[in-house]
């Protein structure tokens, strides 16, 4: 049975936004070296969702992004994988083909993604052909339109639908949180999301101008946080776009550490969206074990 | 804090700010007349890190004949500096905080050293602050009239000033700054722990060239302040620190025409109501009373929840609190530092077994404390009522005693219920009950949704036991003016 089946919708609680500015301020000026940024740095990679989502995908580019996410990076073979790679329905069964037997997870946007601006029904139809065709986890966008009208029983219920036809898939729950308004709605969407039954909450589609800020995932790690005093019940957390290099991925991960602690340190429960993160990261990697940075030459572009 | 917490996991690896860009001398001298003079007695004492217990340096101790010496000096320099076309006085404090700004990491470490205070707080809050206020006086020095319209202004002459150890550099320059804007000469006291930066201070006087007797700084501890308070030609005293010296002061000068201006002690609420942002009120208590360790008159040290709110609050606090770390203050990750001598350590420590004998819950995150030095991990009580003695007394440490509340009118009732009144915070998303509660609250300032925030623009100081006077804006001019 569901576990979330049975918990009302609660109000959500207000958000300061001066409040969640200054806590960032105080992430922000951790100041992460040596062996832990090592540790951090590779834990990065291990969380990455490598992503391709475009209109000219094809067939040949998908299985040139598998080969990157299985070989990040030739010189430093023990480095661990990617968590996953990302691609629309139509480019599952050839990431999955290309990913047999790696432990990486095939990923696919669903839901009419980007916008989700179709019916219900296509959008179930778009969820069972991914999973049918082998995703491993599903990246669903919410209705912006009917969470906008405060429509949010109808954003609630398509959110639970998914749920259903997503199987044994698990369910990211993207928000848009650039199109959805303050930190008040932000936390409004990530408790409908997490109380529908998201497995994972996710800010952005990477598609639109303001995508992950620390703000933002600050304000859904909390949601995430006070649900699990709720519940016990754990929640992961991805943000995704406009995060491209190291040291904004650390500190994420300085702000997932001191907001939910430890247990959420691991690719089960919290991912990276991102395109070009992986090479940065490397490149940073590089420099750690060699002395020098080296040119972006030397890190292969899939 | 989830089931399976696996141990050790992106711990962060020591981050210490390098100290090899700081000089400090090994003895200090006085500071008399832009120039280093030895102490008449020839004594000195020890100033050490209250982190490790190293010593940094010697500073001379002044007896009342030293004190004699610099009130002379700034006596004598006080017509000339009075006169000066103001805006040459306000140039002379651009330039201080400018050398400030450019020295700031150099002051950031020594602060951190020397007071235990971690270095996110110098760099971030003490030394930016120290120089904003001496760029904010310095712009009125030349516009007093127009501070205040239709009145006379005059500077009141020789001013004696006595500062804390818990902002060593940005009491000297809320003091300095308003004193030498408004055309007075000082007689600066610093802390006996925590005389480096006021000392690095007068190295920046020289440098800029403020004309000599202008500033003198005299260190030593309670018998200096006490020369400095009871010298006949002191026109001013100004003086933040503890209520007890506090009154002494105010019973030494009575009857003698020396005006006063005194900052001191605080037990100040911080009142979270259920409609708040809980989860950024929680970072806000945090900071409230964690701050500086503790050692902040306005600290947030009495903190009311709403009865209906309570278990969330003390849920979420406790687990904000194991995040902090505790360790080196100049380690950039470090969020408490040490405490700033042993005696103030040992007032903390009784406050705990008060708290422990008086039946309240205590609770600490467990944290690794460094062997040598002095220190303190974050402490709560809850459990705590009005009649409790860690309620009523200011420990001037990180120790918060929780009590709840159930009514708006209840909890104004015992915000109020206190001999102090400097500070107050107030948590709630509704902007009526923010209005409604700020205007009953008897405290010099009250932060509504935010704790802490310092600037130069906005007056500070104390109702009732907490002193009287106000620093910062133009109500902080007043201080050093005769107005006719």
């Amino acid at each position: 049975m569901d576990k979330h089946k049975f918990l009302e919708l609660p109000k959500s609680p207000p958000v300061d936004q001066v409040g969640v500015g200054d806590r960032i301020n105080r992430v922000q000026s951790r100041s992460i070296k040596k062996s832990t940024k090592m540790e951090g740095l590779e834990m990065v990679l291990s969380m990455i969702d490598l992503t391709t989502l475009e209109g000219q995908d094809t067939v040949n580019k998908v299985r040139q992004l598998c080969a990157k996410a299985k070989r990040l990076h030739e010189p430093y073979p023990d480095l661990p994988a990617v968590a996953a790679v990302c691609v629309y329905p139509s480019m599952v069964a050839v990431a999955k083909k290309e990913l047999k037997n790696t432990g990486i997870n095939v990923a696919s946007v669903a839901t009419a993604f980007p916008s989700g601006q179709t019916l219900l029904d296509i959008k179930l139809d778009d969820v069972r052909f991914a999973v049918d065709s082998g995703a491993d986890e599903i990246d669903m966008v919410i209705s912006r339109g009917k969470f906008l009208q405060g429509e949010y029983n109808y954003v609630f219920d398509e959110i639970a639908a998914v749920k259903e036809a997503c199987n044994k898939a698990r369910l990211k729950v993207i928000l848009e949180t650039g199109e959805i308004g303050n930190l008040d709605s932000i936390r409004k969407a990530s408790d409908i999301a997490i109380y529908a039954g998201a497995d994972f909450i996710k800010t952005s589609t990477g598609k639109i101008g303001k995508a992950a800020t620390l703000p933002v995932t600050c304000v859904m790690l909390e949601a995430i946080r006070d649900y699990y005093f709720k519940t016990g019940t754990q929640v992961g957390m991805k943000p995704a776009g406009g995060i491209s290099n190291a040291k904004l991925a650390l500190q994420y991960l300085v702000l997932v550490k001191e907001t939910l602690g430890d247990a959420w340190l691991d690719k089960q429960w919290f991912r990276f969206g991102a395109s070009s993160l992986a090479n940065d990261v490397l490149k940073q990697i590089a420099k750690q074990k060699s002395g020098s940075y080296q040119s972006g030459d030397y890190f292969s572009i899939d | 804090m989830a089931k399976d917490n696996k141990k050790g996991i992106f711990e962060y690896s020591a981050a210490p700010e390098s100290t090899g860009h700081i000089s400090i001398k090994e003895q200090y001298d006085l500071f008399i007349n832009n120039q280093w003079v030895k102490p008449q007695q020839g004594k000195y004492f020890d100033s050490i890190n209250p982190s490790n217990e190293n010593k940094l340096a010697s500073v001379a101790r002044a007896n009342d004949k030293d004190v004699d010496k610099a009130v002379k000096a700034a006596r004598k320099a006080f017509p000339t500096w009075a006169k000066l076309p103001a805006k040459e006085r306000g140039k002379y404090l651009y330039r201080i905080a400018r050398i400030i700004q450019e020295k700031s990491r150099e002051f950031a470490v020594i602060e951190s050293m020397d007071g235990g205070k971690p270095i996110r707080e110098s760099r971030d809050v003490d030394i930016p602050l120290a120089a904003a206020h001496f760029f904010y006086l310095g712009g009125w020095a030349d516009k007093l009239e127009y501070a205040f319209p239709g009145q006379n202004v005059e500077p009141l002459g020789v001013a004696g000033q006595i500062i804390p150890w818990n902002f060593p550099l940005l009491m000297a320059a809320w003091k300095l700054a308003p004193a030498l804007a408004c055309g007075n000469t000082v007689v600066l006291k610093p802390a006996e722990t925590t005389s480096l930066t006021a000392l690095k201070l007068a190295e920046v006087i020289q440098e800029a060239e403020l004309p000599e007797g202008v500033v003198n700084i005299v260190t030593g501890e309670g018998d200096t302040g006490a020369a400095l308070v009871n010298h006949p030609d002191v026109n001013k005293i100004a003086f933040t620190g503890s209520t007890d010296v506090g009154k002494l002061i105010q019973r030494s000068i009575a009857g003698t025409g020396k005006k006063a201006t005194l900052e001191l002690g605080g037990k100040a609420a911080n009142i979270i109501f259920e409609d708040a942002a809980i989860n950024q009120a929680v970072e806000g208590i945090i900071n409230g009373i964690y701050f500086n360790q503790g050692h902040v008159c306005c600290a947030g040290s009495r903190l009311f929840v709403q009865e209906s709110v309570v278990d969330e609050v003390i849920l979420k606090l406790k687990q904000r609190m194991g995040n902090l770390v505790l360790g080196d203050p100049l380690d950039k990750n470090t969020d408490i530092g040490a405490i700033n001598s042993k005696g103030q350590l040992q007032t903390i420590k009784k406050y705990l077994e008060i708290g422990k004998k008086d039946g309240l819950e205590m609770f600490q995150p467990k944290l690794t404390i460094p062997k040598k030095g002095f220190w303190c991990a974050p402490t709560l009580f809850t459990g705590a009522a009005q009649s409790h003695q860690i309620v009523q007394e200011e420990i001037f440490g990180p120790v918060l005693a929780v009590q709840t509340f159930r009514t708006i009118e209840e909890v104004i009732q015992k915000a109020n219920n206190t001999p102090y009144g400097l500070s107050a915070g107030v948590w709630t998303d509704k902007g009526s009950k923010i209005f409604n509660l700020t205007s009953k609250m008897r405290a010099g300032v009250v932060w509504a949704n935010t704790y802490n925030k310092f600037d130069p623009t906005s007056p500070f100081g104390g109702y009732k036991e907490s002193g009287y006077g106000r620093e910062g804006g133009v109500h902080g001019l007043e201080a050093y003016l005769k107005l006719s």
